[in-house]
This record gives C-alpha cells, sequence and structure tokens, in this order.
C-alpha cells in the first residue's frame, strides 16, 4: 500500500521505491478467522502478491538479516546488501509459540490450535470438525496481540457452530485472559463481557500463562491456576520481527519505538515504522495500518519535497467483530476515546451500530474482503475518514 | 480524585486507588503503599520499584510485566513470589504509577 501510494506521488527523476519481501503470498488475514468454521475457504484468503504491486515499483525477494541504520544499509541473509535514503519497516508482528514452555510439541496444530496462520487455521477447521464436545478453551497469552477482538469472534462463531451441529449442551467454552475482564477499555469491556455471558461463555481473567502440558490437557499459569481443556485455541506470544532485534531497533518485544503521530524512528529520523511493528499504543489491527499509510503518505511526500511534515495520525482504529447468528459488532476508536455505543458513519441511522449486535455490521464485515483485495491493496482510495469522528457516537457516563 | 492520606503524605488516587501523580511518591510511602496490600519490601523488591521508577521517568509510561522480567534479569516467577497474585499492578501500586496499560 505505501509502495502503491508512493510511487504515484513521487518525482520519478528524483526517487526509486523498492519493496523486500520474503516471498510472494499475500494473505487475507482477517479470513483465518473464518477458516475454522468453513466460513471462507482456504483459496478464498490467499493470492500470491506480485500481481498488486503497482508499475514502476521493483520487487526484492530477500529475507533480512539486519539494518544499519547509521550506514543506511540493509543485509540480506543471502549476504546480498541495499542503501537506502529513507526507510519503511513493514515486517508485523508474528505468533510466537516457542516462548511458552510445552506450546510446541507432538499435539502443535492438533488439540493444542491457533488461528493467526494459514496452516494453523487449516489444521483447526479439521480439528473443529472432529470435535464432539467437552471444554473447548480459547486462550490469550499476553497482549498486545494483532487484531485483539479476534478471540472474541473465535468463541462467538464456536458458540454459533457448536449450536448449530448440536454440540453446545456438551461443550463448556472457556475465554482465557491476561486481561482483568473481556476486553481492556471499560465502556468496550462491559458491552463485550456481557455479550460473554449472555453466551454462557466463562471468563477466566489475569490469567498469566507459564506451561502448556500437553500431556495433561491443562494450560498452568505462574499463579498456580490449572485450567482443563479438550480443546485448546491458544494466541501465542505476538513478537516483532527477529531482524529489528538483531539490529537493536526493538523493545523487549522486537517493536520499534516511534513517535505515536508520525510513525517515525524516536532513534533514527531516516526510518518510519508502519502496521503491527511498530510500538504504537493502539489496536494492531488492519484498519490502524491503513489509517496511518494515509497519514504516513501525506508527511512523506511534504519530507519528499523539503517541507515540514503536518500531518498526525490520531491512533484511529474500527474493527468489525463477528458475533456470530449472521451478526456482527463495530468497535471505532483512537488514542484519546475509547470504544463507545452509537451508530457509524452517520447519526441515528447509521446504518452501521457500535458496540451493538446487527446484522449490518456482519454484512460490513463480509464485504470487506472484496475491498481489501480490490480497492485497499492497490491502493486506491476508500471512502473512510483516516481521522476518528465522535458523530453519532454516545459519550461515557 | 479523591485526596487521602498515607503515612502522613497528602496524596490523590484514582477509584482504584493507585497514584495519580507520580511525583508525590517517596520511598517511605511506598513501604506503606505495599504494607497496605501486605508485601514486606525487602532489597529485591526495592530493587523493582526503583527500575519501574527509573523507567517511567525515561519512558512516560509503567513497565509491563514483560519489561521488568527483562530489564532487571527477574524470572517472571519470581515477580510473582514477590509480588504475589497480580504482580504488574501490585508493582505499579507500591511504586507510585499508573497502572500498566494492556494495549488494545
Amino acid at each position: 500500500m505505501v509502495a502503491n501510494k508512493l510511487i504515484k506521488r513521487l518525482d520519478s527523476s528524483q526517487w526509486s521505491v523498492t519493496v523486500v519481501d520474503k516471498n510472494d503470498i499475500h494473505d487475507y488475514q482477517p479470513g483465518y478467522l473464518f477458516i475454522p468454521f468453513g466460513i471462507n475457504s482456504p483459496d478464498q484468503i490467499r493470492r500470491t502478491k506480485h500481481p498488486f504491486i503497482a508499475d514502476g515499483v521493483e520487487l526484492v525477494m530477500a529475507e533480512i538479516d539486519t539494518v544499519d541504520p547509521d550506514g543506511k544499509v540493509v543485509t540480506f541473509t543471502d549476504g546480498r546488501t541495499i542503501g537506502y535514503d529513507y526507510l519503511v519497516i513493514a515486517s508485523g508482528t508474528t505468533p510466537r509459540p516457542d516462548q511458552t514452555p510445552g506450546m510446541l510439541g507432538e499435539e502443535w496444530h492438533k488439540s493444542v490450535g491457533e488461528f493467526y496462520t494459514f496452516e494453523g487455521a487449516v489444521a483447526l477447521k479439521a480439528a473443529m470438525d472432529r470435535f464432539t464436545g467437552g471444554r473447548l478453551v480459547m486462550h490469550i497469552t499476553e497482549m498486545p496481540i494483532k487484531c485483539p477482538v479476534a478471540p472474541l469472534e473465535f468463541v462467538f462463531l464456536a458458540d454459533d457452530y457448536l449450536r448449530q451441529r448440536g454440540l453446545r449442551d456438551k461443550t463448556e467454552i472457556v475465554y482465557v485472559t491476561p486481561l482483568d475482564g473481556a476486553f481492556t477499555k471499560p465502556v468496550a469491556a462491559r458491552e463485550l463481557g456481557s455479550a460473554l455471558e449472555k453466551r454462557g461463555i466463562h471468563l477466566e481473567s489475569d490469567f498469566m500463562i507459564e506451561s502448556v502440558d500437553q500431556e495433561a490437557k491443562v494450560i498452568r499459569s505462574y499463579d498456580e491456576r490449572e485450567v482443563a481443556y479438550d480443546q485448546l485455541v491458544t494466541i501465542p506470544l505476538n513478537m516483532g520481527a527477529d531482524f529489528v532485534a538483531r539490529s537493536g531497533l526493538g523493545d523487549e518485544l522486537n517493536y520499534v519505538p516511534v513517535d505515536k503521530h508520525t510513525m517515525q524512528s524516536t532513534a533514527h529520523e531516516t526510518i518510519f515504522v508502519l502496521g503491527d511493528a511498530s510500538n504504537l499504543p493502539t489496536s494492531k489491527a488492519g484498519s490502524v495500518a491503513h489509517f496511518s499509510v494515509e497519514v504516513f503518505v501525506e508527511n512523506f511526500v511534504q519530507l519528499a519535497s523539503g517541507r515540514p511534515m503536518t500531518h498526525s495520525f490520531d491512533g484511529h482504529a474500527n474493527c468489525f467483530i463477528e458475533a456470530g447468528g449472521g451478526k456482527g459488532m463495530l468497535l471505532d476508536f483512537n488514542y484519546e476515546t475509547e470504544p463507545l455505543t452509537g451508530t457509524f458513519p452517520f447519526p441515528k441511522v447509521g446504518p452501521m451500530s457500535l458496540l451493538k449486535e446487527s446484522r449490518a455490521n456482519h454484512l460490513g464485515k463480509l464485504a470487506f474482503r472484496w475491498v481489501y483485495w480490490n480497492m485497499l491493496l492497490p491502493g486506491r482510495p476508500i471512502p473512510l475518514p483516516a481521522e476518528m469522528s465522535m458523530t453519532g457516537k454516545t459519550p461515557a457516563a | 480524585m479523591p485526596t487521602t492520606t498515607i503515612a502522613g503524605h497528602q496524596v490523590e488516587v484514582n477509584d482504584e486507588g493507585f497514584l495519580t501523580d507520580p511525583s508525590q511518591w517517596d520511598e517511605s510511602l511506598g513501604a506503606e503503599l505495599a504494607h497496605m496490600i501486605g508485601v514486606d519490601l525487602t532489597d529485591k523488591h526495592w530493587a523493582i520499584v526503583k527500575f519501574l521508577r527509573e523507567d517511567y521517568a525515561i519512558m512516560g509510561e509503567t513497565a509491563t510485566l514483560r519489561r521488568v522480567s527483562t530489564q532487571t534479569g527477574t524470572a517472571v516467577k519470581d515477580l510473582f513470589t514477590l509480588f504475589p497474585v497480580k504482580p504488574a499492578k501490585k508493582m505499579a501500586y507500591v511504586s507510585g504509577l499508573p497502572k500498566p496499560k494492556g494495549c488494545v
């Protein structure tokens, strides 16, 4: 998205744009959630990447070894190097099951499942198909995670899926989180907490995992609680890319510290960090990446012509939550304003409702896959403002 | 914000009892806050509290459990022993800092 937008905006006699990527696969990651329930098929969410790269952008397939921010050189694992004037790091965040003792093992991608990788989501579909009742445990290792609403969506969809298969009465669904409630922000935690309660989903909060015991089929916390499972669905620790750590650019989770309004590295002014790879204090969500890229592009065009950067990102995030039963919820928030109830994008008429289940929200979420492939990736404008608006929102009491 | 008196200090606290102004903290207050949640501060505790105070001054936010663990070289299990049950919150409470933000 950055390359596709910048190549159109920068003077081609002055600037060249190169994308470095380790493979040519691009997944529609929001689709992973739907794979285990057969709502999306694997072929609907995977495409080759190069057709999405605009003419004029050079695409290099390579794995990055290190970045030398002082010499302004990127070294690849095969020894090749590439110099830069400005570097955009967009290497995201990755689930790291290796960071929790016992998580990887014989039962990984079987009774210990996950849906944050293509392979994991496909394996979890098989596990859900085999599931005949018992304890289904959704577990979050540690915040922050990519798409923080996804585990909630998973249990809502599982509730619906098990009902349809006549297995809901034979299943206990447990939601295990390191947070002290269903979500962090007060209004959303209250609304989403009651959505769990309504479905008879048990909430186990403040759970900091120490280990997975695949033999005994339990997860254990540091404060010595045990949660037993028949099918575990876990979200492993999320970490930024290892090359960030090797280059000395990251914090304790390999995220690059940035200015939260410009996404410029706080240590090196020739480095910008977009998407999940930075330490922005907002959700690691596609909507954040999208909105922040728009701000970045405007700023970079100014920077390229020697002017000061005047655009400021407000932390805007917009997340659809699948609620099962053909309904969805919607969250819209930024650094200052927590997710609130109300309607979106227009007062009263909506058509989307904030923090409430509705059919329109669900349809919005399903339609987004088309928008993503056809408008968002190619860098075409979509009619959602980068800056959050209070229009239609009910202020917190 | 309610004002309360702890160990002779007039301090402002939020509805969960966390100090709202970290500059109102000093070591005697820290010891009293720890006492109120049933923790007796040893040298090991003080090393953690000292780190949290210094890190907050630089970073402008309270260190997460993981950050405390990696930066001080203390195993997470040991942090649970030092500040039982909810170490991240208790460490922040004793250090007079806001409770660490669970990022959304």
